[in-house]
């Protein structure tokens, strides 16, 4: 690591301040003196670079459909900077949190990356990623471009980590032939929890399970989690300090998903990705399923589908999603001229965002979100009218950990081998010594 | 230099040990001794905090760890027997001489060399308890990879279809070492089919049986890839193997110290499975 870059020196090579400067000599503020800089009032970083020729390696996990359109993305930008090469990687989304840091740490790790909202915290507290303060001037980014709860994702301990590309929330999808068949108008599917009832009464008439619940966290977890928060819950308080899963909202939620199977709208024990395909080949009426799902079913040939809003079965609107952001990474060697394009790498594809929507996602701008061209992808935007009443997985440093214990009390509950309440107060006990084991350990 | 020959000889293996086996497994003590996330600068000395809390039921990993071990003991339990006593009934019907022999020597050995993404794939797209064609085929609608003791069933009978093959070539090479003159000796006496088996197979077989018996038990308590894709650990948790959950806390949760912990209990579990088994097959030498 070289200490003898400093704040002004690379100012005055017309760097941009901020995440520029990573291993400056200020080590007070935060838990990891390593990794710091940026800050609120960071100048705005370059949007073009001219110096030499530079390389840049871009991790991600676009394993589906997005892959490709990311990957046209990466070229477009290769094409209007020839003296940046960006190559791009993907791994499975799960090797990739674990491959990531290592090779941070071991100082072979990529330029760029893209991370989950609730990734960022723990990486930003583990000194794997920059500050992006400056970026987010020079894009000038403000809090009222985004969903507020993805924007404020994106900072910890005051400095801003993770530019955010998209959100990606939960939405109903529903095969319209199955719909037809039990006497259902195909165009305009269930809006409430009564509708979405008698819906489901009258394909079990035709013998159809129309909502099959999965216990896995794709997507039974984030049924749960659109679930809580529609009967007014919340997964953890807000200083997220403390499991709040198994209250009241809670057990609502996965009592309503686990009657779902009791009452014989679901086949009992189903298997990761089972209601997925359920709705594809015609067993299954609806599947809440995330945004990326579209991409999905456009590949499946004769399939007649559609995709809206999640029915309102709680008190309010909600629904699950994530956020793709954009961070860079930690290097042992500090190039500035990598670091530059880097960040003008980040600005030229966060305006693109409508090619990325494209993809099979809901953009994170607002004034892309409210464009002609992204209210033309029906798809889209249909699960787009949702973007108020989304909530996201809490980011705090440690928090997968935590809500890891919530996985297994929905798949216990779902398969039937613990009731609801109890499934959820045995996990939220776990959750609650790992969040405050977090908290010792990240301060 | 004549005296260090032998150790010059074994400098390059030892070098290669050192630096892969012994050194990391060293710093995986000092490790298993701190509150350990390499990338956070405060690695606090803990002591044997990581191993008490193992033992101490009031605290986060003790119920998740137990029940990973418990789940590794039922599958090693329920796996080895199969895995050593089926591949020798194989070796044997392999090692006669039959047209086709060498075509099913192959086909008994071809599942082995598929990597364990693609069995697990494949095996849980089959067994899938709604949607697998294990469940049309039989008409039933079990729940091969959500239920108990189904998960275990299938994950046994995965593994056994897996791994089969391997136990049986050792098998093979160790039944083809056995002198034929030992078998026409015992016709010679009278001996009958189990008579030789008994008492010229089984005992001509008995260092490749250690290594077999030893090997099965050591790959068995380490299963991982198979809960991961096939089970997921579920229902619940019952499936989530030890060296599953030290993976989940010391790679995902990056709590090194108390992941090396659990490793060290694992592997002093398993030496002195290793020890027992040792000392049963040279007590029969006697």
């Amino acid at each position: 690591m070289t200490d003898n870059l400093t704040r002004r020196g690379l100012l005055g090579l017309g760097v941009g301040a901020g995440g520029a400067v990573l291993l400056g000599a200020c080590g007070d503020d935060g838990p990891n003196p390593v990794v710091n800089g940026g800050g609120g009032d960071a100048q705005p970083a370059a949007t073009s670079y001219s110096g030499p020729n530079v390389a840049l390696t871009f991790w991600n996990g676009f394993t589906g459909g997005d892959g490709p359109v990311m990957k046209s993305l990466v070229e477009k930008f290769n094409a209007a900077n020839p003296n940046i090469k960006v190559t791009m990687n993907v791994y499975e989304w799960a090797d990739y949190y674990q491959k990531v840091p290592a090779a941070v740490s071991t100082g072979n790790g990529p330029d760029l990356g893209i991370m989950h909202v609730e990734q960022v915290a723990t990486n930003a507290a583990r000194g794997v990623v920059l500050p992006l303060d400056d970026v987010a001037a020079s894009l000038q980014l403000k809090e009222e471009d985004f969903s507020p709860p993805v924007w404020r994702a994106g900072v910890y301990n005051s400095k801003r980590y993770a530019i955010p590309l998209d959100v990606h929330p939960q939405g109903m999808f529903y095969n319209k032939k199955v719909l037809q068949a039990a006497g259902l108008d195909p165009e305009k599917p269930p809006t409430t929890g009564d509708e979405y009832l008698a819906a489901l009464d009258a394909l079990k008439a035709k013998g159809i399970q129309g909502h099959w619940a999965s216990p896995f966290p794709f997507t039974g977890v984030h049924q749960f989690e659109s679930l809580t928060w529609q009967f007014g819950g919340q997964l953890f308080d807000d200083a997220a300090s403390k499991p709040m899963f198994a209250e009241d909202a809670g057990v609502k939620a996965l009592t309503w998903l686990v009657d779902l199977v009791k009452k014989g709208y679901s086949p009992k024990n189903v298997a990761q990705d089972a209601d997925a395909i359920a709705l594809q080949n015609g067993k299954a009426a609806f599947n809440w399923n995330g945004i990326w799902n579209i991409n999905t079913l456009n590949g499946v040939k004769g399939l007649e589908w559609g995709v809206s809003a999640l029915p309102q079965i709680g008190t309010q609107k909600a629904a699950w999603a994530g956020s793709h952001n954009f961070v860079q990474f930690k290097q042992k060697a500090n190039d500035p001229n990598k670091l530059t394009a880097g960040k003008v790498f980040i600005n030229f594809i966060s305006q693109q965002s409508l090619e990325w929507a494209k993809g099979g996602q809901v953009p994170a701008r607002k004034e892309v979100r409210e464009s002609a061209e992204f209210k033309g992808l029906k798809e889209q935007s249909a699960i787009g009218t949702q973007i108020d009443d989304l909530h996201f997985p809490p980011s705090v440093p440690g928090i997968a950990d935590a809500m890891a214990t919530m996985d297994v009390a929905v798949n216990e509950a779902i398969l039937l081998r613990k009731e609801p309440a109890k499934a959820l107060a045995d996990a939220a006990a776990k959750a609650g010594q790992i969040l405050e084991q977090n908290k010792k350990k990240y301060g | 230099m004549r005296r260090s020959t032998p150790y010059l000889f074994l400098l390059p293996y030892v070098a290669i040990f050192a630096t892969f086996t012994l050194v990391p497994a060293v710093y995986g003590i000092w490790i298993s001794l701190h509150d350990w996330d390499y990338l956070l600068p405060g690695k606090p000395f803990v002591g044997l905090a990581n191993y008490a809390a193992l033992f101490d039921s009031a605290s986060p990993v003790f119920d998740f760890f137990w029940q990973s071990m418990e789940a590794t003991g039922i599958f090693t339990v329920a796996s080895v027997p199969l895995l050593i006593v089926a591949p020798m009934g194989v070796a044997l019907l392999l090692n006669r001489a039959f047209p086709g022999r060498t075509l099913f020597r192959a086909v008994y050995f071809a599942p082995y060399v598929l990597g364990v993404a693609v069995i697990g794939l494949l095996w849980r797209f089959l067994l899938d308890p709604n949607l697998g064609m294990v469940n049309s085929l039989l008409g039933t609608d079990i729940p091969w990879t959500t239920g108990l003791p189904w998960a275990w069933i299938s994950l046994v009978g995965v593994t056994v279809w897996w791994t089969l093959g391997f136990n049986a070539v050792i098998y093979l090479a160790g039944l083809q070492d056995i002198p034929r003159d030992l078998y026409d000796a015992a016709r010679v006496d009278g001996a009958g089919r189990w008579a030789e088996f008994r008492h010229v197979t089984i005992p001509g077989l008995r260092p490749v049986l250690t290594f077999v018996v030893i090997n099965t038990i050591l790959a068995s308590a380490n299963m991982f890839g198979q809960s991961y894709l096939i089970t997921q650990g579920a229902p619940g948790v019952e499936t989530r193997t030890a060296i599953m959950y030290i993976a989940d806390e010391g790679l995902r949760s990056y709590r090194m110290g108390s992941a090396a912990a659990m490793s060290y209990f694992l592997t002093l579990g398993l030496l002195l499975v290793s020890v027992i088994v040792f000392r049963l097959f040279r007590e029969k030498d006697k």
